[in-house]
C-alpha cells in the first residue's frame, strides 16, 4: 500500500500538506492535533521530529523544536505516540520530518525499522546529501517502503531536479524562494511565479507540493496555480501558540484555509 | 608557494571532503549552489597567480606577515625545555584570524560577490571580517551570539567601527554555534550575492581544507623560521589550542607529513572535563553532524547537541573541525584539555615571563607546556594565536587568580 500515491490519484490539485512538531504544544499533543488536522482535511501530515539546531527553519519552528525538546520529546516517545495511529487515522500519508543527526543517533536502520511498524510512509531529511542517501540509505528505505522527499529551490539545477525527480517516487518539495521555513515572501513579483512555471513546464514524473512562506488560504490557492498542493507549516504553529484547545486550534486553521 | 596549493597525501580530504571518516558536506539543498559553487572554484582560484600575488601582498603589507617565531627564554628555562613562540598575536587585528578573512574575501570578489556575513565567538574573525571588508568597500554582517557581545564587548565596538553590522543571535546557549546557525540561515536567504566567510576549520567541504589551505602560512614560515633559529626546519612540538580548529590546523599543516613532529591539540576543559561544563569534543564527542559536517560532536543520547562551556569564547563549539577528529582518532594528534584556571594561570605566566598577555584562548595552549614532557634539548613551538587585549575585563574579574 502507498497512502502517498492513494493521496495524489485520489485528489489531483489543491493538496493540503500541513506541518506540525512533535510534541508541541504539550508532550502528549501530538496524537490529538494530528487527528485534528486530518478530520478538518489536511491531506497530507508531516510530523516534525525537533532537533536541537534547525539550519533550515525559522525562528517558529525552531522555537516550537525547543519547547518540544523542553516537554520531552525524542523519537522513542514519538513512535511510542504513533503506536495506534493507524486505528484512527487510516488513510492519511504521514511523512517525519528533521535533521540526520538524532536519526543517526537512533540507527538509520532501527528509525525506518520503527517509522515502518507505525504506519509512517514518507521521510524529509533536508540535510541528508542526494549522493549519501543513494550510497547509504536507499536500500534501508525502500527495504521499509519508506518513501524519501527531496527538496528543489530556486537555484537548482535542471539536471539535478531531473536527478531528484528520477530518485523520488511521492512528490517533489518545491521550496518557494530563499529563506528558511516561515519567511516572508521578499522576490520581485513574477520572480516566484515564473520559477514555479518553469519546473512546471519540465514536465516530471512526480508530482509538487511547494512549501515555505505559505500560511493562509490566499497564499495557499495561489501556490495551488502552479502545483498539485503547498505545504503550510510556521503558520499552524503560530495559530498553536498560547492556545486552549490546540486539537481545535489546529482544525480551526485548516478550515481557515481550505474554505 | 606551496601554502595554498600543497596538501598532505594522508591527511588531505578526499575529493567529497572526507577526511577518514570526517567532513563532507551535509546541507540542506538551499545551500547546495552556495557549496557547490565554492567546491568547484577555491582550488582553482587558490592556485591562480593574480590571487596568489593579492594575497601574499596584503599578508605582507596589511597583515604584516612574516610574524616573529620569538625565543621565549624564560619560559624555557622554567619548563626546562626549548620553547618558542609563533607570534600571531602580531598580526593586523590581533590574532591569525586574518590570515583566512584575506584569503577569502579575495576569493569571494572573484566569485562576483558582493555582500559578506561571518560567524563569531570570541569577536576576533568577526574584527577580522569586518576589517578586510572596510579594506574592500563590502557590506559586512556579522552575527555573534548575544551573551558572547556581552563578553566581549571591545571587539563588538571595533566590529561596528569598521562598518560591519553585528547581529546577535538569540537562539540556544547564544553562542558560537548558535551564531554559525543564524550565519547560515543569512546565507540560505541570500544564495546569490553573499559569501560566509567561517572563521574556522569547520562547516560543509569545502570549508574546512580552505581555511586549513589559508592558515598554513603558520607553519610554512614557522618551518623556515626554526631552520635559521634551530638548524632544523623541524621541532620536537607544535601546540595549538583547538576550538574549531583553525589556528591548530595552520600550526599543523606542513608538518602533518613529519611522524617526527608531534602535534599537541590543547581543548577547553572549562571547569573540568567530568563537571558538566565544559567544551572537551574530543573526549566527551562522539561521531554527529553539526554545520554541515560529520566530526566529532557534544551531544545527547538523542542526538540534540548539548551546550559546551569554557571561560574563553573562542573555545566554546561544541564540535571540532573534522580535520583535528582524524588527527585525534588516528592518533596522529595528541590532545590535551585544560581548565578554566590553569588557563588563567598560564595569562600570568606568559605575561609576566615574557611580556606578552596572551588571548584566554591562547593561554590554554600555554598552559599545556607542564603536560608535554618535552626535555632540555627538544624544541616547543607553542602558537601564540591571539593577544589578550579582548580579554581584560575577563582578566580583571579573575584578578585573585592572576597573581
Amino acid at each position: 500500500m502507498n497512502r502517498i500515491k492513494n493521496a495524489f490519484d485520489k485528489k489531483q490539485k489543491n493538496l493540503l500538506n500541513i506541518y506540525f512538531t512533535a510534541g508541541y504544544p504539550a508532550l502528549e499533543s501530538t496524537v490529538p492535533i494530528l487527528q485534528a488536522l486530518t478530520a478538518a482535511g489536511a491531506d497530507l501530515i508531516e510530523i516534525g521530529m525537533p532537533f536541537s539546531d534547525p539550519l533550515a527553519d525559522g525562528p517558529v519552528i525552531q522555537q516550537s523544536s525547543t519547547a518540544a525538546l523542553a516537554n520531552g520529546m525524542n523519537l522513542r516517545v514519538l513512535f511510542r505516540q504513533l503506536q495506534n495511529i493507524r486505528a484512527t487515522v487510516p488513510d492519511t500519508p504521514i511523512l517525519l520530518m528533521g535533521y540526520l543527526n538524532p536519526v543517526m543517533q537512533f540507527g538509520v536502520e532501527n528509525f525506518c525499522r520503527e517509522a515502518a511498524a507505525v504506519g509512517v510512509d514518507g521521510i524529509i531529511l533536508p540535510d541528508l546529501p542526494l549522493d549519501d542517501y543513494v550510497a547509504e540509505y536507499q536500500e534501508i528505505f525502500r527495504r521499509h517502503n519508506l518513501r524519501p522527499v527531496f527538496l528543489i529551490t530556486p537555484q537548482t539545477a535542471p539536471e539535478r531536479i531531473r536527478r531528484i525527480d528520477e530518485l523520488t517516487e511521492s512528490f517533489l518539495y518545491l521550496v518557494s524562494g530563499p529563506g528558511t521555513t516561515g519567511g516572508a515572501n521578499t522576490q520581485a513579483e513574477g520572480v516566484q511565479d515564473a520559477y514555479f512555471q518553469r519546473i512546471e513546464n519540465m514536465q516530471l514524473r512526480n508530482p509538487r507540493l511547494i512549501g515555505f512562506g505559505i500560511g493562509d488560504k490566499a497564499s495557499f490557492q495561489h501556490a495551488c496555480q502552479y502545483a498539485e498542493g503547498a505545504i503550510i507549516g510556521s503558520a499552524l504553529i503560530r495559530a498553536l501558540d498560547g492556545a486552549q484547545d490546540a486539537p481545535a486550534a489546529a482544525a480551526r486553521f485548516v478550515s481557515s484555509v481550505l474554505h | 608557494m606551496p601554502t595554498l596549493t600543497s596538501t598532505s597525501p594522508i591527511y588531505a580530504p578526499n575529493a567529497r571532503g572526507y577526511y577518514g571518516e570526517f567532513g563532507g558536506a551535509f546541507i540542506p539543498e538551499m545551500l547546495y549552489p552556495n557549496v557547490e559553487e565554492l567546491r568547484d572554484n577555491y582550488l582553482k582560484i587558490l592556485a591562480d597567480p593574480d590571487f596568489q600575488r593579492e594575497y601574499q601582498l596584503l599578508l605582507r603589507d596589511y597583515v604584516g606577515r612574516p610574524t616573529p617565531l620569538f625565543e621565549a627564554k624564560r619560559l624555557s628555562q622554567k619548563y626546562n625545555t626549548r620553547i618558542y613562540l609563533k607570534r600571531e598575536d602580531l598580526c593586523h587585528t590581533g590574532a591569525h584570524k586574518v590570515n583566512n578573512t584575506v584569503g577569502q574575501i579575495l576569493l569571494a570578489r572573484r566569485l562576483g560577490k558582493t555582500r559578506i556575513i561571518a560567524e563569531t565567538g570570541a569577536g576576533q574573525h568577526g574584527v577580522a571580517t569586518a576589517t578586510v571588508c572596510a579594506l574592500m568597500g563590502m557590506e559586512c554582517i556579522v552575527y555573534m551570539g548575544s551573551v558572547d557581545m556581552e563578553r566581549q564587548r571591545p571587539n563588538v565596538e571595533r566590529m561596528r567601527l569598521l562598518g560591519a553590522e553585528v547581529r546577535p543571535a538569540t537562539s540556544g546557549s547564544q553562542t558560537l554555534k548558535d551564531a554559525t546557525n543564524e550565519a547560515i540561515r543569512d546565507w540560505i536567504s541570500n544564495p546569490v550575492d553573499t559569501h560566509y566567510i567561517i572563521g574556522s576549520v569547520v562547516g560543509p567541504h569545502p570549508y574546512p581544507d580552505l581555511v586549513a589551505r589559508l592558515q598554513s602560512i603558520i607553519s610554512e614560515e614557522m618551518r623556515k623560521q626554526l631552520l635559521e633559529k634551530t638548524g632544523s626546519e623541524l621541532p620536537n612540538y607544535v601546540v595549538a589550542c583547538v576550538g574549531g580548529g583553525s589556528n591548530a590546523a595552520g600550526a599543523f599543516y606542513h608538518f602533518l607529513d613529519e611522524p617526527s613532529v608531534q602535534l599537541v591539540a590543547v581543548e577547553a576543559a572549562g571547569h573540568g572535563i567530568n563537571s558538566g561544563h565544559s567544551a572537551a569534543t574530543s573526549v566527551l564527542g562522539k561521531p554527529g553532524i553539526i554545520h554541515g559536517s560529520r566530526t566529532l560532536l557534544m551531544q545527547d543520547e538523542d542526538g540534540q547537541i548539548t551546550e559546551p562551556y569554557s571561560l574563553s569564547a573562542g573555545l566554546d563549539y561544541p564540535g571540532i573541525g573534522p580535520l583535528h577528529a582524524f588527527l585525534g582518532s588516528s592518533g596522529r594528534a595528541r590532545f590535551i584539555s585544560i581548565e578554566d584556571e590553569d588557563a588563567l594561570r598560564a595569562v600570568a605566566e606568559c605575561s609576566r615571563l615574557e611580556g606578552i598577555i596572551p588571548a584566554l584562548e591562547t593561554a590554554h595552549a600555554l598552559a599545556a607546556l607542564g603536560q608535554l614532557g618535552a626535555g632540555p634539548d627538544e624544541v616547543v613551538v607553542i602558537n601564540l594565536s591571539g593577544r589578550g587585549d579582548k580579554d581584560l575585563d575577563t582578566y580583571m574579574k579573575y584578578a585573585d587568580q592572576l597573581k
